[in-house]
């Protein structure tokens, strides 16, 4: 009875069509907003941006992106690692090549050049669909890799093969590189996120999005009401590898510090965000947060809950932590094959009558 | 016959314009097999033209021609005066052909505001950037756009499920919103295969009700497949009919009644 649209009522349709349409989680949005940038700063330590925040705002990034191409298009891809590889390389290449440019701009052109190659490697999306699709991105994943892997260009000829990245800073702070503070990363991370999932929204809630779904829901019904597939695949192709891009340069720049592409950007990668797409729900803004949160938080967790309270040893408290996660995904799928972000919708539409049983 | 180049007056006195659609000579094969065999008809505007015959006579390839589904290995089609390319079936939706499916064709994972909307994407041209931004210029189009959905809507009378996910609602209902994502996209030529079928009585009234409204509101020209004589001969002003791929009648439904040929081959003779 508290959690309702009673009395909130709607004169206009841009009011109609607003993201939360109900007083009470537009407040809690607002006040979360103001939690995550104001009051996180101040108290966040390594540990926590290490563990906890850094990866969920980056994988969240990644969630996003992989959820516009599969969860919104219906396009499945198990590309992601080898996207993000492209991202992380882009940013190394452009910030030891102009040291003076900001590694914001770095990132963004990062993303834009991981969009071409998506668009590139989306280009078989045009005549084969489902398994056969998912198989052609599983060659994008291995192909980039072994790019990265071969070509010395890529990481600047190091000796160890490893790309690591320097010292650069935003507003005088800096946000990667050994000296980096735990604000500074969390913060960086954070806008990013906030500023793309913003645009997601945008995006998936206006024309672009209706022609993803069409596409995703019925192709055929789609071309026929005058949706272009090509271009409606393609644009999720290339706006799906940006954020993926995004959030390869953010982890391995500003999280990892340094990386080596099979270790960091290996097939584990691809299924790690697929994953959290799919745990989080398919086609929501929402289920991207809660999937990377999901899957970010759990393992944390279980080691603090198993190594931390019972005292296991620790390698085989890693073991028993897998096999955990493992079979939580799969009941997970059995019991809701539509995700946190279904779990949730369920929630709030039994809220409204809470608690009364009418 | 009278001459019909600038078209002709109706029984119920509506004005009938000159062709829209005209289709001459169209033979369709399918390896061996010959759906469509040298059919030429035309479609006049502000008709509404019925398409019947028995099962497998090539009226659904028929509308698949028209629609750019398939390309007729012989014969031109020409629309609003001028040839037409092989094209696309999202070109054609462009040059403003709308249409619906036998089997209902909705994108269940939407609403039925978002299914309706998407008959109006190939009126909606603000880019990607702006669409990102969404504040200004993606948002007023998004408005308009929702401003004529809204009109349908009310026109069809399904304002109380315009939220409803489309994946939920009953048959009926699934008919009346893929109709209305067709009218959303404001065509010139309505394609309808097979509207009535598998409708009760009552439901079938409302379909006939909203086929010649929005003939007569919106001046749409119709072209319709449909199994229902009695609803084919009340709506349609000419009558097409095919079997095993050929042309064996077309004219008004009531020489279409009289025509030898149509009744052998499809209408039959009732034995009371």
């Amino acid at each position: 009875m508290f959690y309702r649209e009673a009395g909130d009522f709607k004169t206009s349709y841009v009011e109609d069509s607003q993201t939360f349409p109900l007083r009470l989680d537009r407040r809690a949005y607002y006040v979360l907003l103001a939690v995550a940038f104001g009051v996180v700063p101040l108290f966040i330590n390594d540990y926590w941006a290490n563990a906890v925040f850094v990866p969920f705002l980056i994988y969240a990034i990644a969630a996003l992106g992989l959820n516009i191409l599969t969860g919104y298009c219906g396009q499945v891809s198990l590309g992601t690692g080898g996207f993000m590889a492209v991202g992380a390389y882009s940013v190394y290449k452009l910030m030891t090549a102009f040291p003076d440019v900001s590694i914001v701009i770095h990132i963004l052109l990062a993303g834009l050049i991981t969009a071409g190659v998506g668009l590139l490697f989306g280009l078989p999306s045009l005549r084969i669909k489902g398994f056969y699709l998912a198989v052609a991105t599983l060659a994008a994943q291995f192909f980039l890799v072994w790019l990265f892997n071969k070509v010395p260009w890529f990481y600047n000829y190091s000796a160890s093969g490893q790309i690591s990245a320097p010292e650069r800073t935003v507003l005088g702070h800096a946000v990667t590189g050994p000296n980096t503070t735990a604000a500074a990363k969390y913060l960086i991370c954070l806008t990013l996120l906030f500023a793309l999932a913003w645009l997601a929204r945008n995006l998936t809630r206006g024309a672009f999005g209706r022609k993803w779904m069409a596409i995703r829901d019925m192709d055929i019904a789609a071309e026929i009401i005058g949706v272009n597939p090509l271009t409606a695949k393609l644009s999720a192709f290339a706006v799906s590898s940006f954020y993926i891009g995004v959030a390869g340069a953010l982890l391995f720049s500003v999280y990892l510090g340094a990386a080596e592409v099979g270790e960091a950007f290996g097939i584990q990668k691809s299924f790690l965000v697929l994953f959290m797409v799919i745990i989080g729900g398919l086609g929501s803004i929402f289920g991207s947060f809660a999937g990377a949160a999901f899957m970010v938080l759990l393992p944390v967790l279980l080691k603090n809950v198993l190594v931390g309270q019972l005292g296991w040893a620790t390698d085989l408290a890693a073991h028993i932590e897998l096999m955990i996660v493992g079979g939580l995904i799969v009941t997970f799928l059995i019991v809701e094959p539509h995700g946190l972000a279904q779990l949730w919708r369920l929630t709030k539409e039994k809220l409204r009558l809470w608690p009364f049983p009418h | 016959m009278t001459d019909m180049t600038e078209g002709y007056t109706t029984a119920d006195g509506r004005r009938i314009g000159p062709v829209l659609m005209d289709l001459r000579n169209i033979t369709l094969r399918f390896g061996g097999v010959e759906a469509i065999k040298n059919i030429s008809f035309d479609i006049r505007e502000g008709e509404i033209r019925a398409i019947i015959g028995p099962n497998g006579a090539g009226k659904s390839s028929m509308l698949n021609v028209i629609s750019g589904f398939y390309h007729p290995q012989e014969g031109e089609v020409w629309f609003r005066g001028r040839k037409r390319p092989p094209m696309k079936p999202y070109e054609v939706a462009r040059q403003g052909i709308a249409r619906t499916f036998q089997n209902i064709a909705l994108f269940e994972g939407m609403s039925v505001l978002d299914n309706i909307m998407t008959g109006r994407l190939t009126l909606m041209k603000t880019g990607m950037l702006s669409q990102a931004v969404w504040w200004g210029r993606a948002q007023r189009e998004e408005v308009a756009h929702r401003e004529k959905v809204e009109r349908i809507i009310d026109f069809l009378e399904i304002q109380s499920i315009r939220k409803t996910p489309v994946g939920r609602l009953p048959y009926g209902l699934k008919k009346r919103v893929e109709l209305a994502r067709a009218l959303a996209a404001e065509p010139k030529l309505l394609l309808l295969d097979e509207p009535m079928a598998g409708m009760n009585v009552e439901e079938k009234e409302d379909m006939c009700r909203f086929i010649l409204d929005v003939n007569d509101e919106f001046g749409t020209t119709i072209a319709l497949i449909e199994h229902d004589m009695g609803v084919v001969m009340d709506l349609s002003d000419r009558v097409v009919v095919m079997d095993y791929g050929k042309k064996i009648g077309d004219g008004t439904p009531d020489e279409i009644r009289n025509n030898q040929d149509v009744i052998d081959a499809y209408l039959g003779v009732s034995h009371d």
